[in-house]
């Protein structure tokens, strides 16, 4: 059975030279900065641009200022970081597995943390989103290291179907005690089915310095194995021909997908589809460039993030609609559209 | 019916051909995969009469089996038979509909990712449930038919969204990941609006349960299943064609479109009929087809193997669910994730050191 579930050939992407690609990028990057300044203007209490302005650059001790830099910045700077950290790992995940139906979950990031955080409530009775962010961190690097781990026994590394199928039977197995855990005590249910919403709103600039290095770090090697991956995307055998090394390549893959992905689920809970759907975007305006997709994947990945909280913000005034939820529904349509709109590129 | 020793060419594999009705029907078995079959169906029983055995009032396994042919007292015959055997059976026949509902996605998706999950079935399902559930509270007929309306007009969306001059199997998985997406958005939503008794109920049935399933619905389910699976059974031959891509298929005289539209509403239909008697139960259709596969070393994923492995799966998660934390039930959903992880984990591990 092949991995790869297009049967369309492989064909360039809407923008064909690399001028195109460079000027597009460019549009996204500008895109990037209105939303970045939108996410720090609304809000229950709308804030005028040039008071943001005024407030990043000179800052005074106003009711706008503190407002900007004790909660609006924090979560804008939060969203960007998690909205890069989520899109890169989707783009790593699916160029590593060649299938275009993983996200960053795949490798039981979401179940771990998930399950940690559930375990930490139910057994050791935390309730701080500091303790949450720990606990979800080290529950996302056990998963992996096991997922990884049950992938790569016996001869010869991990093919990306056994790392695929290995993250299913893992994440299944933690998402069963998790919600059983869930189901037989109502308290933890009761904390689980928030936390599971996602949401950037809860987090203070410490958070950010937490999850911060870890995405960095994670971004400087999906920076590094985008040209390898490249080699990769041809199949196991050709790409060894080409010199790549593929354990290597693999490893360091799943190292940074899991400070990514690991790293933003530990900060804003579980906001799915950014991995799964922003590479795939990115795929069709780029074409299989690996180097390409990860570089729109980093702009236009906090683009649907801080747009589906903003939005999340304006839509239920004076309430507010967790990250995790709005994603979707601004995302999915997009994705659709484009679904029907051309030939889709498969990996 | 002539069962004739292995032919001229030797593929590697032992294989025995069935003819029927003079030479108008033909079918090549191969034989480790009814050899395969064969003991995963034993297996389920066993684990059948030993769910049957057990419980609140334990009876040895020879007095069931008496029970089952009938005898017994009539106080055992009403424990055993009227009791505990229509779930039990249940969960054997609803097993087997998750395995070959499975097997026909991911065969038609060509992924082993492939589910009813990707054209939005359970997504679709448990949003039409949660509607009901927290709007009115909800009975078991209400919920059912709402988790029905839910799955299929999700199914019809995604289907319909993705048709353009015909479905192409990746267009349908992408749509389907969109829309299951929202509506997982809005189920976690209602889930967080709701009173906390009302979402434990709602999340309850959501993992799948065969509580409290009774004769009636024994009946129910087992009727249209009986109409579906033969249905599968006929298509499962072009369902193999198709897997070497629309193309070659054509060539060979399949009906690429009908035979996928088909190949998909039987999908939906046997997840429906599970869905709508017991909740949406996870797993069993992503695990039993890869299981099943791994263990009669097949080149892709078979109807048949696949149906036998989804009830010795369900039907052991089912004794696990009643037994484990007993006298509390857990729902079997919960188990089939669990004992379907580990063992398909175990596989792997297993497969790789050879």
């Amino acid at each position: 059975m092949s991995t790869a579930a297009s049967g369309a050939e492989r064909r360039p992407g809407l923008a064909e030279t690399n001028a195109g690609r460079m000027s597009w990028l460019l549009v996204a990057l500008g895109l990037l900065v209105l939303v970045l300044l939108a996410s720090i203007a609304v809000g229950s209490k709308d804030i005028p641009l040039p008071t943001v302005i005024e407030a990043l650059f000179a800052y005074n001790d106003s009711d706008d200022h503190a407002i900007i830099m004790a909660l609006r910045l924090p979560r804008t700077v939060l969203g960007l970081l998690v909205g890069m950290a989520l899109g890169l790992a989707g783009a790593l995940i699916q160029a590593l597995t060649r299938n275009p139906l993983a996200d960053p979950g795949i490798l039981g990031v979401n179940a771990g943390a998930a399950f940690a955080v559930s375990v930490g409530v139910g057994l050791f009775g935390i309730s701080t989103i500091h303790q949450y962010i720990w606990f979800a961190f080290l529950g996302a690097i056990a998963a992996t290291v096991l997922v990884y781990a049950i992938g790569s026994v016996g001869r010869g590394a991990a093919t990306p179907i056994r790392l695929t199928l290995a993250g299913i039977a893992i994440g299944a197995v933690l998402g069963g005690i998790t919600s059983g855990l869930a189901l037989l005590a109502p308290e933890t249910f009761d904390r689980m089915r928030f936390w599971n919403a996602g949401s950037l709103a809860v987090a203070g600039m410490d958070t950010v310095y937490v999850i911060a290095p870890f995405i960095l770090f994670g971004i400087g090697l999906a920076a590094v194995v985008a040209r390898p991956l490249n080699a990769v995307a041809l199949g196991d055998d050709l790409a060894a021909a080409l010199g790549a090394n593929i354990a290597r390549i693999r490893a360091v893959v799943i190292v940074a997908v899991t400070l990514l992905a690991g790293a933003a689920t530990a900060a804003a809970g579980p906001i799915g589809f950014v991995g799964l759907m922003v590479p795939h975007v990115a795929r069709w305006i780029v074409g299989p460039d690996q180097r390409w997709i990860t570089a729109y994947t980093i702009v236009l990945a906090p683009i649907l993030v801080l747009s589906a909280d903003i939005i999340g913000r304006i839509v239920m005034r004076p309430g507010e609609l967790q990250v995790g939820i709005v994603t979707a529904f601004i995302g999915a349509p997009v994705l659709i559209l484009l679904a029907r709109r051309r030939k889709v590129s498969g990996l | 019916m002539s069962d004739t020793p292995t032919t001229g060419i030797a593929f590697g594999r032992p294989t025995g051909i069935v003819r029927l009705f003079g030479e108008r029907f033909s079918q090549r078995l191969d034989l480790r995969t009814l050899t395969i079959c064969g003991v995963l169906l034993v297996l389920a029983v066993a684990v059948a009469v030993l769910t049957l055995a057990s419980g609140e009032y334990q009876i040895p396994v020879d007095q069931v089996i008496g029970a089952l042919f009938g005898q017994a007292s009539a106080k055992l015959h009403m424990v055993v038979v009227e009791w505990r055997l229509p779930r039990t059976l249940l969960a054997l026949i609803m097993g087997a509909a998750l395995g070959v509902s499975g097997a026909i996605f991911q065969s038609l998706t060509r992924n082993p990712l492939g589910s009813p999950d990707v054209i939005g079935f359970n997504a679709g399902a448990y949003t039409g449930a949660l509607v009901i559930i927290t709007m009115t509270g909800g009975g078991f007929v209400a919920v059912a038919g709402g988790a029905l309306a839910g799955g299929i007009l999700t199914a019809l969306a995604v289907y319909l969204l993705a048709w353009r001059g015909g479905v192409q199997g990746f267009r349908l998985i992408i749509v389907g990941i969109g829309v299951s997406a929202m509506l997982t958005s809005l189920n976690t939503w209602m889930l967080m609006r709701a009173q906390l008794e009302v979402a434990m109920a709602a999340a309850t049935w959501g993992a799948g349960s065969l509580n409290g399933l009774g004769l009636d619905r024994l009946l129910q389910v087992s009727v249209i299943l009986a109409l579906l699976l033969p249905c599968a059974l006929i298509l499962s031959r072009p369902m193999h064609q198709l897997e070497m891509g629309d193309d070659a298929a054509r060539a060979l005289g399949v009906n690429a479109e009908g035979t996928r539209l088909g190949l998909t509403v039987v999908g939906v239909a046997l997840t429906a009929t599970v869905t709508a008697a017991a909740g949406p139960i996870m797993f069993v259709a992503l695990s039993a087809p890869q299981i099943a596969r791994r263990l009669s070393g097949s080149a892709g994923v078979a109807l048949l193997p696949s149906a036998c492995m989804g009830a010795l799966l369900l039907a052991a998660a089912d004794f696990l669910a009643q037994r484990a934390f007993a006298p509390t039930q857990l729902p079997v959903g919960i188990v089939t994730v669990c004992i379907g992880g580990l063992y398909f984990a175990c596989l792997l591990m297993r497969e790789a050191r050879r």
